[in-house]
């Protein structure tokens, strides 16, 4: 019971944050990074998370699409 | 801060998307084998989330607004740039068309003659509990973020009260919500704020303050326009393919 409920729990907890694109999640995360170090440095890289975010959401779309392409 | 009609507007539609499915659930569960220990079930499905949402907001509220806006607005981005996607995704492939439920697996067994019904309660609480959890992790995520918890609540509140008794007046008009519309319209209101918070609580400083998070908005929906025209496009092509 307590092992159904945990692996209940982990799959929603993956599913939330990875979802059916692990690849966009993964570029997110270390785009957020990468605008901490920059700000570091005395960059001030607010556009970096926004652009990546619609170029991941590009990049997500269109490997689907070619998969599709292949299996049809 | 974020105004309180934006999160009213923001969670009361999140919730509506989930709503759609829960209240399907709970109807066909509800039809089929009799609405008495479905309800029960949907109840204690409803009790579970506002435990959640009042645990969830209270430790939240504890959280300093710097560190919170950071977890909680990466969690927000990764999110919403899952139902953007999904909703770019569906809304090329059906438009504004509205939600069809899937066919509920047909039970073996008809509900009992005398009893409880633990399989109508089971499935009725399962439903609310899972399609309510993503609606309890927004409205608190999303109230905490912007400081504005009570109308966050609200909003979701609303949604499952104007679609449960939608829902259970008619069937028909359930059907009718563009779900894939609105599953875009509110990935991209989570993506906006969550980029937003995200950055802020990493200490970025962001040009034109609080108006960025509408230049967000505008520049994630008119992505979200050219990449429907994209899957659009690929898919007429793909037709023409198959049909050649």
């Amino acid at each position: 019971m307590v092992v159904r409920v945990a692996d209940a729990v982990g799959k929603f907890i993956y599913g939330y944050i990875f979802g059916d694109d692990w690849m966009v999640a993964v570029v997110m995360i270390l785009a957020l990074v990468a605008t901490g170090l920059l700000l570091r440095a005395g960059v001030n890289a607010w556009w970096l998370v926004p652009v990546l975010a619609v170029a991941m959401t590009g990049f997500s779309l269109w490997r689907r699409r070619a998969t599709i392409a292949r299996t049809a | 801060m974020t105004g309180a009609g934006v999160v009213f507007l923001t969670t009361f539609l999140a919730a509506v998307v989930e709503a759609v499915e829960m209240v399907t659930i709970v109807v066909g569960v509800g039809a089929t084998r009799g609405y008495r220990y479905t309800l029960i079930g949907a109840a204690g499905g409803l009790v579970v989330l506002a435990i959640a949402i009042a645990v969830g907001g209270i430790a939240l509220a504890a959280i300093p607004i710097g560190p919170l806006r950071l977890v909680i607005g990466s969690l927000l981005l990764l999110f919403g740039l899952q139902w953007y996607r999904k909703g770019i995704v569906r809304v090329a492939a059906r438009g504004f068309a509205g939600y069809h439920p899937q066919e509920l697996q047909e039970e073996e067994e008809g509900p009992p003659e005398s009893g409880f019904d633990w399989t109508a309660w089971f499935l009725a609480f399962k439903g609310v509990t899972l399609e309510g959890l993503e609606i309890a992790i927004i409205v608190v995520s999303f109230g905490a973020s912007a400081g504005q918890l009570g109308p966050s609540i609200l909003g979701g509140a609303a949604a499952i009260v104007v679609i449960g008794a939608t829902g259970f007046a008619i069937k028909g008009p359930l059907e009718r919500i563009p779900r894939s519309f609105l599953q875009l319209v509110v990935g991209t209101l989570l993506t906006s704020f969550g980029t937003f918070w995200a950055l802020e609580g990493l200490g970025v400083t962001w040009p034109q303050s609080d108006g960025d998070i509408v230049l967000l908005l505008v520049f994630y929906a008119l992505s979200a326009a050219i990449f429907i025209g994209l899957e659009r496009r690929a898919r007429r092509r793909l037709l023409a393919v198959a049909q050649s």
